[in-house]
């Protein structure tokens, strides 16, 4: 564990239910607290599998717990599992300051749907997304787990790219044991995800 | 799900607060735990049950909340600790049992009931705060202001339930047994337990036996005499403590989740110097000595409490006894409007009553920030409607009552029930369902409503109810509706688990909460020894489904019932694979010109469906579809196909 530049390091992971937001915060968070973090993870729930938004609000900290909730406009990282879903969050806890990292492939909502008016236009999104952050990381997640073979390990290339790009203090190596305890039968899928996801992230133009 | 047993004292570890409390259980040493589902209370029981067998403790899922207490208080009457959990609404069922067991005290081990209350109701019908009951019944309540409290608690509190011979509550809120946070673990104790229940008087126990309610009014005033008692051990207990200067500008006094955000919010507004935060661990009874204590060193006095103004009301209810010539504050609260007494507890919400007391200005963002969030269409962060999971039974199902009671034509309605089908209030159930309450309370109006035809009543009522609820409410209701000849039709959807909560057992289902094998309780032979017409039927099978419930509700008379049967889809794709390659042909597809106006996405609405505005045309989400198949039954251009995958 290392002192941190900013305690605490405030991140939200958004995205839609099913899609295995909460699986990403437990990674995260497991990890962090054997490194010796304080750690705590507040979620909205009740919407999960249920096609809800859907976030994860960490607080890592060397020095103490923090309440499970981030005030308005204090995220420090911002880890998008779906574009709208990324803007809806930093809309709220977005700032001049803010890193984000995002997975510019939609889920559509069944009422959105239903209503015809479409999806809105993803660079559009994008481009709104990239002008609330102060950096933002593009990473085709869901693409690449397709041809992983299971779209659930979108979430483990997400967490790569936040790790390649410094965004949590956590290495490679302290994952590990991590995807060793939580997916056992599938310890060489999620760690080639998580390379994955370094290798493909890039500055979101 | 971490292992809540692990045999490493002194490790650092992320639990859940619920997992925290069973965790401090088993240091408690409890011998039985019993337990019905609800949010967020439910992994208090579930994590338990993954180690019962190796822990040689008993643990059961029970078919309802009082069965539950009533269980757990035996063991406790017997000589072994146990613990009950339950959710809020669990607990407004069980105060029955509650107002006798707090009159008659509880065996030589004690009991703990662990509520879980869900302020902003995210996953619940009401926003009951379940503090009130502890001073109402005089039961000591404690309530975790953090995860290692959490688990600190529970020896102690099994300590306070023994010593005094009274049960005892812990109440928690979702941000605290539903947030994750660190926790030292500490041992377990091995303990051979042993019970026996004495039969014969003991005048030496805390309550001689037997274990007996009466004389009430005796008893009633000696729980107020033990309570005096316990009311001098939380005095000095170290869950309630002060941080802050010796002489505040405002004092806050706060407990459970309060306590994390009141501290984020003095550090946020880096006013550590000028608030004071008294934080409450024993709420109930009151802590009166070290309450004063403090009192007497703040002019400025604020509550920062989940959902009611408990705290609030009791301390300034105590402080109203003081002497004309005490110190008197001046409160700030839900009473003056400064917090809501409705919705959950936020760290932005504390900040705003803060920084409105002391007149502190604070801006979380600048100006320039807040223009590109104001900036952003409303189009791009639409709203996204919760519905039921792809290739949820449950879609089905509603689609089936929906045609069948519009087929019938006298404007026949859903009473509805607790579970992912109150879903069907919206646009995932196709708004059939028209009241809803409190578990079982869907059946029991389809009772009355059905009794109401010689007042001109003639529209069909339609009870749907899931299976553990069946189990844990609906029976009695049924009863009544076949012995009185009410008229209306019950709809169970068995989808073989209690799914909203996380897929605990039931007594339909075939193992216990220990991963035994269970005696399977059959609901059709119930129904059908109730004397009630059954009829059972598949889901998916739509044609065969709607006509059913057609054929039964016009039968329009006496209470029968429709088992409509299928697997939770998050059950069966844990064990199948897709049963089908879902496809859509586009020259078949109408698109707009579809004779049903885009039947499949603008009323059927799965999400596994997208319209496709640009093609004009529906296409399949590969990554959400779990190929049900139903959605190839219902495109009346037969575009959407199913082929079976071998």
């Amino acid at each position: 564990m290392k002192n941190l530049s900013k305690d605490p390091i405030n991140l939200v992971v958004a995205g839609v239910g099913g899609q295995g937001n909460v699986m990403v915060s437990l990674v995260i968070g497991n990890a962090l607290v054997h490194e010796g973090y304080f750690v705590t993870i507040g979620e909205t729930y009740g919407s999960s599998q249920r096609g809800g938004s859907v976030m994860s609000h960490l607080k890592i900290s060397a020095e103490k717990q923090f309440s499970p909730l981030i005030p308005e406009g204090q995220a420090d990282v911002v880890l998008g599992m779906e574009p709208v879903e990324t803007l809806r969050v930093l809309k709220s806890f977005g700032n001049q300051n803010v890193v984000t990292v995002v997975n510019p492939r939609p889920i559509h909502p069944v009422d959105f749907t239903g209503s015809g008016s479409g999806y809105p236009d993803i660079q559009s999104l994008l481009g709104q997304i990239k002008s609330m952050s102060a950096r933002a990381y593009v990473v085709n997640a869901t693409d690449e787990a397709l041809k992983m073979g299971n779209a659930m390990l979108a979430n483990m290339i997400l967490i790569g790219a936040l790790l390649k790009n410094s965004l949590i203090p956590l290495s490679e190596d302290a994952l590990v044991p991590v995807i060793k305890d939580m997916f056992p039968k599938a310890v060489a899928a999620n760690t080639k995800a998580l390379k994955a996801g370094a290798d493909l992230v890039s500055i979101l133009n | 799900m971490p292992n809540i047993d692990m045999d490493a004292p002194g490790s650092n570890q992320l639990f859940i607060g619920n997992e925290a409390m069973a965790r401090g259980a088993l240091e408690a040493g409890i011998g039985f735990a019993s337990a019905y589902p609800g949010t967020p209370s439910s992994e208090i029981l579930g994590s338990l049950s993954e180690v019962a067998k190796k822990r040689d403790i008993y643990v059961e899922w029970s078919v309802n909340e009082k069965v539950a207490i009533e269980a757990g208080a035996a063991a406790s009457f017997a000589g072994v600790r146990a613990l009950v959990a339950m959710k809020m609404n669990g607990l407004n069922t069980v105060i029955d049992f509650l107002s006798t067991i707090t009159l008659s005290g509880i065996g030589k081990k004690g009991i703990v009931v662990m509520v879980g209350d869900d302020p902003s109701a995210h996953s619940s019908s009401n926003e009951t705060d379940s503090r009130p009951v502890s001073k109402w019944l005089d039961i000591p309540l404690v309530e975790p202001g953090d995860f290692q409290e959490a688990k600190d608690m529970m020896p102690f509190l099994y300590g306070i339930s023994e010593e005094f011979g009274t049960i005892s509550i812990m109440r928690s809120v979702t941000r605290i047994a539903h947030a994750r946070g660190n926790i030292k673990l500490g041992e377990i104790p091995k303990i051979a337990h042993k019970a026996r229940f004495e039969q014969y008087l003991d005048p030496a126990a805390p309550m001689p036996t037997p274990i007996m309610c009466v004389p009430s009014s005796f008893r009633h005033m000696f729980q107020h005499m033990r309570m005096d008692k316990v009311r001098e051990k939380f005095e000095s207990c170290s869950f309630n403590r002060y941080v802050g200067p010796d002489k505040p500008d405002l004092l806050i006094i706060t407990a459970g989740s309060g306590w994390l955000y009141s501290q984020d919010a003095v550090n946020a507004l880096k006013a550590e110097n000028r608030i004071g935060i008294l934080k409450l661990g024993t709420l109930w009874p009151l802590p009166e000595k070290l309450i004063k204590t403090h009192l007497s060193k703040a002019d400025k006095v604020i509550f920062i409490e989940e959902t009611d103004p408990f705290l609030e009301g009791v301390i300034m209810e105590y402080t109203a006894g003081f002497s004309p010539e005490s110190k008197r504050n001046l409160f700030y609260g839900k009473h003056t409007r400064h917090l809501n007494s409705f919705g959950e507890l936020t760290p932005d919400a504390v900040i705003k009553a803060i920084t409105s007391v002391l007149d502190i200005k604070y801006a979380p963002r600048d100006a320039e920030y807040m223009k590109k969030v104001e900036a952003v269409p409303q189009g791009h962060v639409m709203d996204r409607l919760l519905t039921f999971c792809p290739g949820c039974p449950h879609r089905a199902s509603f689609w089936a009552i929906k045609n069948a009671l519009a087929m019938d034509g006298r404007n026949g309605f859903v009473t509805g029930d607790i579970g992912c089908y109150t879903m069907a209030l919206g646009p995932a159930g196709f708004f059939q369902t028209r009241t809803h309450q409190c578990m079982g309370a869907g059946a029991g109006l389809a009772n009355g409503f059905g009794q109401l035809s010689r007042f001109g009543f003639n529209q069909p009522v339609v009870s749907v109810v899931g299976d553990s609820t069946f189990y844990h409410s609906i029976i009695p209701a049924l009863v009544n509706g076949v012995h009185n000849h009410s008229n209306f039709t019950l709809v169970i959807l068995d989808n073989g688990a209690t799914a909203m909560t996380g897929f605990q057992p039931h007594p339909g289902t075939e193992l216990t909460a220990m991963g035994e094998p269970a005696a399977q309780i059959s609901m059709e032979n119930i129904c059908r020894a109730i004397g009630a017409r059954v009829e059972i039927c598949d889901p998916f099978d739509l044609k065969d489904t709607t006509r059913t419930i057609l054929d039964l509700v016009e039968q329009d008379q006496g209470a029968r019932v429709a088992i409509m049967r299928r697997t939770c889809e998050l059950v069966r794709q844990k064990k199948e694979k897709k049963p089908y390659k879902m496809q859509i042909d586009p020259d078949k597809c109408l698109g707009e010109d579809c004779g049903c106006n885009r039947l499949c996405t603008r009323v059927f609405r799965c999400p596994g469906l997208i319209w496709d505005a640009a093609a004009g045309k529906t296409r399949i989400d590969e990554v959400i579809c779990t190929a049900c198949g139903v959605c190839a039954d219902i495109c009346p251009e037969g575009a959407i196909t199913k082929e079976a995958i071998a």
